[in-house]
């Protein structure tokens, strides 16, 4: 295995600003390994290995002559294939646009074009990022590096698999309930879903809009660090994108402490009904973090109870409404049934075709959830638990500058052990959730193995709307401090992957 | 005992443009009542002076200067579409004959 490939992003930025290495280099080893274990982790829907080269190539020439460029400039980066990107297919892990080249790019990709980044490919995902193990993505799941035979996270588990099997140091997820985050605990990598509007949406194809956020997936903290700072800022073409900047994700990174922090633990999420290996390292943690001079305190969210239940009803109502575009009209796959059918039936006929379980099963319920006669019974009601959730949260903040919390109740399951039942794979959000719902930041942060099955555990942490600097200082300071304990990063752990 | 019935999934099924087949009306009865069973239990958690959120960061009134920018060419616009002709998107009938 090439040493560039175990290189994390920030060290690469160094590297490549001193011209120790070249961008093509790293690029290379990179598509190497793709090359090497690609089939087996089934990270990628599309590679774009030349025109990755190319940008890489570029970074190179301007850089010998003496350019300044971005911080991230001749990093290898991978895309979920929900961003739009107009050299590439654009599926959203969906049959129904298979092939789609999409006429414009999303504002994330043309901010990774302008900063010279070369993007190996489109990474895999629950169908239109609906589920947590890409066993819905409708080109087949990915795999688990450190488990071929468990899932990645979902639905961002193509872009948690490039990284935690080092096909690339940098990918983009996004985080509708936890689909950055629950990836990212599950395969040992760093997962962060910034405050709602912080990375513009534009060319993100929405899956619930007001609870969908852009984020970074990375090996560590720093790296994902430089990968918020390189795609936040406000965009015109966003309604909901934040004015004005949330300051330098990097230096909160880099200054990483826990010193006088308050944490706040939140008591519906402080275990119970966990896994015993993540309650251990969770609690181990906890002791890590009140050992580097933080207080913890013990906060009450009574609200979360019903966070899952709210969620599950906002977001097909949302996806209901933003899932109609795909109508046979514009873009995408048209069936048409025999004889002379009118157009209705064309749009009917290509969505059965085209949709597969989990999405027809939540836009029907969506599209019940709206109703009349059941709006005040489900949307209403869950639209006001997101104001009670929103309280506890603001309660919380008042006691505490970040709280914690497990990342997920259980480490990376088997295909096809929760599959068929949908209540059982919703629960895996439990603990994401309440940040989508509120809009605030929240970060994973792998703190070990589990004792019984040897795989990875998170911690999540979360801070107030637009406070995403604290995640970093915090979640940098637990990293280092855990990497000084084991003498070595979460990934050495892994063990060698399996491939033919 | 669940409120949803084979008729209100295929009820739904066509509201959402989705022509389910027999199994799968079945099947997403018996899956839709569980977690609409499952999900009801929010209406205990609210009163009536509960104000609703729709959006989690408010934000109003978000306008740009109105003036005319760059936008996608009509061939461009058309570029996805399965069928096109004369510059429009091209689609089957849009009323029945009868």
């Amino acid at each position: 295995m090439s040493d560039l490939i175990r290189l994390n992003a920030s060290e690469l930025v160094e590297l490549l600003a001193k011209r120790e290495v070249s961008s093509v280099e790293v690029t290379q080893a990179h598509l190497d390994q793709i090359a090497k274990v690609g089939d087996a982790v089934h990270s990628f829907l599309h590679i774009s290995g030349e025109s990755a080269l190319a940008t890489a190539k570029d970074v190179d020439a301007r850089r010998a002559a003496g350019e300044k460029l971005a911080d991230l400039a001749g990093v290898p980066i991978a895309v979920k294939d929900n961003l739009t990107t107009t050299d590439a297919p654009t599926t959203a892990g969906s049959k129904i646009l298979e092939g789609w080249i999409p006429p414009y790019d999303a504002t994330v990709v043309t901010k990774l074009r302008n900063q010279m980044l070369p993007i190996l490919g489109k990474t895999n995902l629950d169908e239109f990022a609906m589920g947590s193990s890409t066993e819905f993505s409708a080109y087949g799941p990915s795999k688990n590096p450190w488990d071929l035979e468990r899932i990645p996270g979902g639905s961002g588990g193509g872009s948690s698999s490039v990284v935690s099997s080092f096909q690339s140091p940098l990918a983009i997820g996004s985080d509708t309930g936890g689909s950055i985050r629950f990836p990212g605990a599950v395969t040992g990598t760093v997962g962060i879903k910034p405050t709602y509007g912080a990375v513009s949406r534009y060319g993100l194809i929405a899956l619930a809009s007001s609870l969908d956020q852009i984020g970074p997936v990375a090996r560590n903290v720093l790296d994902a660090a430089y990968l918020q700072d390189a795609i936040a800022g406000h965009d015109p073409h966003d309604s909901t994108s934040l004015p004005g900047s949330l300051g330098s994700m990097v230096e909160a990174a880099k200054r990483g402490s826990l010193k006088g922090k308050r944490v706040g633990l939140i008591k519906q999420l402080s275990g119970d009904g966990f896994q015993q290996g993540v309650r251990n390292r969770f609690a181990e943690a906890l002791k890590l973090i009140t050992d580097a001079g933080a207080e913890i305190v013990e906060v009450d969210c009574p609200s979360f109870e019903y966070a899952i239940d709210a969620y599950y009803l906002i977001l097909p109502a949302e996806a209901s409404s933003n899932l109609a575009k795909f109508d046979s009209v514009r873009f995408g796959m048209r069936v048409a049934p025999e004889g002379t059918p009118t157009i209705e039936r064309v749009m009917a006929a290509t969505r059965e075709a085209g949709f597969g379980p989990e999405v027809k099963r939540r836009i029907i319920l969506g599209t019940y959830a709206l109703s009349s006669g059941s709006f005040d019974k489900f949307y209403g009601a869950a639209q006001k638990v997101r104001t009670l959730i929103q309280r506890d949260f603001d309660a919380a903040f008042a006691k505490a500058d970040v709280l914690v919390s497990p990342t997920a109740p259980t480490t990376a399951f088997k295909f096809g052990e929760k599959v068929s039942d949908p209540l059982a794979m919703y629960l895996n959000d439990i603990a994401t959730i309440p940040a989508n719902l509120a809009g605030i930041p929240g970060i994973s942060v792998p703190i070990g193995l589990a004792d019984e099955d040897n795989l990875p555990v998170g911690i999540q942490f979360l801070a107030p709307a637009h406070e995403d600097a604290r995640l970093y200082e915090v979640g940098a300071a637990l990293e280092g401090i855990l990497e000084g304990i084991w003498g070595k990063r979460m990934m050495d752990f892994a063990p060698e992957l399996k491939v033919n | 005992m669940s409120e949803i019935t084979p008729e209100l999934v295929r009820h739904l099924a066509g509201l959402s443009r989705i022509d389910l087949d027999e199994a799968e009306v079945a099947r997403f009865t018996e899956q839709l009542g569980l977690i609409v069973d499952s999900v009801a239990k929010i209406s205990q958690a609210i009163d009536g002076n509960t104000p609703a959120t729709s959006h989690p960061i408010p934000l109003a009134n978000v306008f740009r200067p109105d003036v005319v920018e760059p936008s996608l060419t009509q061939e461009q616009a058309l570029s996805g579409a399965p069928d096109s002709g004369q510059g429009r998107f091209r689609v089957a009938a849009i009323l029945d004959e009868e």
